[in-house]
């Protein structure tokens, strides 16, 4: 229960397991939007084998745990892969890398579907009368407000995100709390050691929140009173 | 000069049937008002006009391009005919000053400064030149109104729609929109409004047209039409319009 001796000893340990936390979870986002977003678009479009595809994708991943698409990933993939190019092995990170975007991708999705649909009608009314064509449109009028719409449930998953890529610790991704259960295997201090993880997480997602709350502000400078 | 012609317009959602063939001509500088109940097929025929709606059956032409053509370039078309809107729908995520340099800028290619002070320009026209930096949820009703009108007015369109723009203003805002389109009439302007203010019509309008379940059932200048309806369906909505003023 020594904190000032766990802090000491772990610190160079959990640093690291932080940094990776950080990194994969950025990239997860990153990543993880960028996929959401052209599957929302898929889930809207005309074309119907678009829109199955996203639809399939979202279903998927919604309806599987993470640490059930990670082993697959990890262990599943390389062995399939493997039958078509001999020796093909993938490292932990990438394979936490992609789990845990493919993962973010597909609530992404379904939040920026949902933004685009939220937008009011009549504002694209509005900008075809003007003689806007549809991806203009889409461009200038619905994007536009259904990103300061979605933002709330964008930070929510992003948060979602940080605290999952711990599942990833379970295929030996050297993140916080794989870092955390190494130092505690030598030393035995449960409860320092996991207050401080618990700490740390908090730090992060609460970065997180702070710039997200500023983004958002500066967004919505339109809906400042007079 | 023909602006908009409509020829045996039909319009169906599924099964059910709002236009039951319109014939209808407005020509160039005309102001033309469409009356009423509810339910009766308005605001669609005036959303087929620019193709906001597209129609089942029959033919829409403006200034001699065929709306109704599936083939129709609508986005070329639709820059030379103004829409104004029942809810307004000014684009909540910009200034009014974008709301109204956003079109003529991406499609005509306006410079900034020709956008900004054609903005100033069409404020002033409309009297809102000290909202030019405001959202729009600032503005009164009756502003947004006026500078969704200025929006219209931007991509200098020859012909405007108006589909009921006063009917989700407080009573006391209500002349200060009509007031910009009396002006906008008496400038010359192609007009096709859709509305429920009777004194407008009578006032503003040179020719009046009384639909009813999908059908245009009368027609005529504004003194025939409120002065002596021939039709029993028109004279019933007559009274009644009169009876809730």
């Amino acid at each position: 229960m020594d904190f000032a001796m766990t802090i000491q000893g772990s610190w160079s340990l959990l640093l690291t397991g932080l940094v990776t936390t950080v990194i994969v979870s950025l990239i997860a986002i990153a990543v993880g939007t960028v996929i959401g977003f052209v599957s929302s678009l898929m889930g809207l479009s005309r074309i119907w084998v678009l829109k199955a595809l996203s639809q399939v994708y979202v279903w998927v991943i919604r309806g599987t745990p993470m640490i059930v698409q990670a082993f697959i990933v990890y262990f599943g993939m390389p062995q399939l892969i493997q039958t078509f190019v001999p020796g093909f092995t993938i490292s932990a990170f990438s394979a936490s890398a992609i789990t845990l975007s493919i993962n973010a991708g597909a609530y992404l999705s379904e939040i920026f579907r949902g933004g685009i649909n939220a937008v009011d009608p009549g504002q694209v009314e509005a900008s075809r009368s003007l003689g806007m064509s549809q991806a203009r449109t889409m461009r200038r009028i619905i994007l536009p407000q259904a990103v300061r719409i979605t933002i709330p449930s964008l930070v929510n998953q992003f948060i979602i995100t940080v605290k999952d890529s711990s599942i990833l610790s379970v295929i030996g991704l050297a993140e916080l709390v794989n870092r955390a259960k190494v130092y505690v295997g030598g030393t035995y201090q449960f409860f320092a050691t996991y207050v401080l993880v618990a700490v740390l997480y908090l730090a992060v997602i609460s970065a997180l929140m702070v710039a997200s709350r500023y983004i958002e502000k500066r967004l919505n400078r339109d809906k400042d009173p007079a | 000069m023909t602006k908009i012609l409509l020829e045996a317009v039909r319009k169906s959602f599924r099964t059910l049937e709002v236009l039951k063939g319109i014939d209808l001509s407005v020509d160039a500088g005309e102001v033309v008002c469409v009356i009423g109940p509810s339910g009766s097929g308005k605001s669609t025929l005036l959303r087929c006009v620019n193709a906001l709606e597209s129609v089942t059956q029959g033919r829409v032409i403006v200034d001699d391009i065929v709306m109704s053509d599936p083939k129709c370039d609508v986005n070329t078309a639709r820059r030379n005919i103004g829409m104004v809107f029942q809810s307004f729908n000014l684009f909540s995520h910009m200034t009014v000053r974008r709301n109204i340099t956003l079109a003529p800028m991406d499609l005509k290619k306006t410079t900034k400064p020709d956008a900004d002070a054609l903005a100033v320009e069409l404020l002033t026209r409309v009297g809102l030149e000290d909202k030019i930096d405001a959202y729009p949820r600032q503005l009164s009703g009756g502003q947004k109104q006026r500078v969704a009108i200025a929006r219209a007015l931007a991509m200098r369109p020859d012909v405007m729609l108006f589909d009921e723009p006063t009917s989700a203003l407080d009573p006391e805002m209500v002349g200060e929109v009509l007031a910009v389109m009396q002006q906008l009439a008496a400038d010359g302007m192609t007009m096709l409004v859709v509305t429920h203010e009777m004194g407008f019509a009578r006032e503003v309008a040179d020719r009046v047209i009384f639909m009813a379940d999908g059908m245009i059932v009368e027609q005529g200048t504004p003194s025939e039409v409120f002065g002596n309806p021939r039709e029993p369906r028109t004279k019933d909505f007559l009274r009644r319009v009169s009876q809730a003023g």
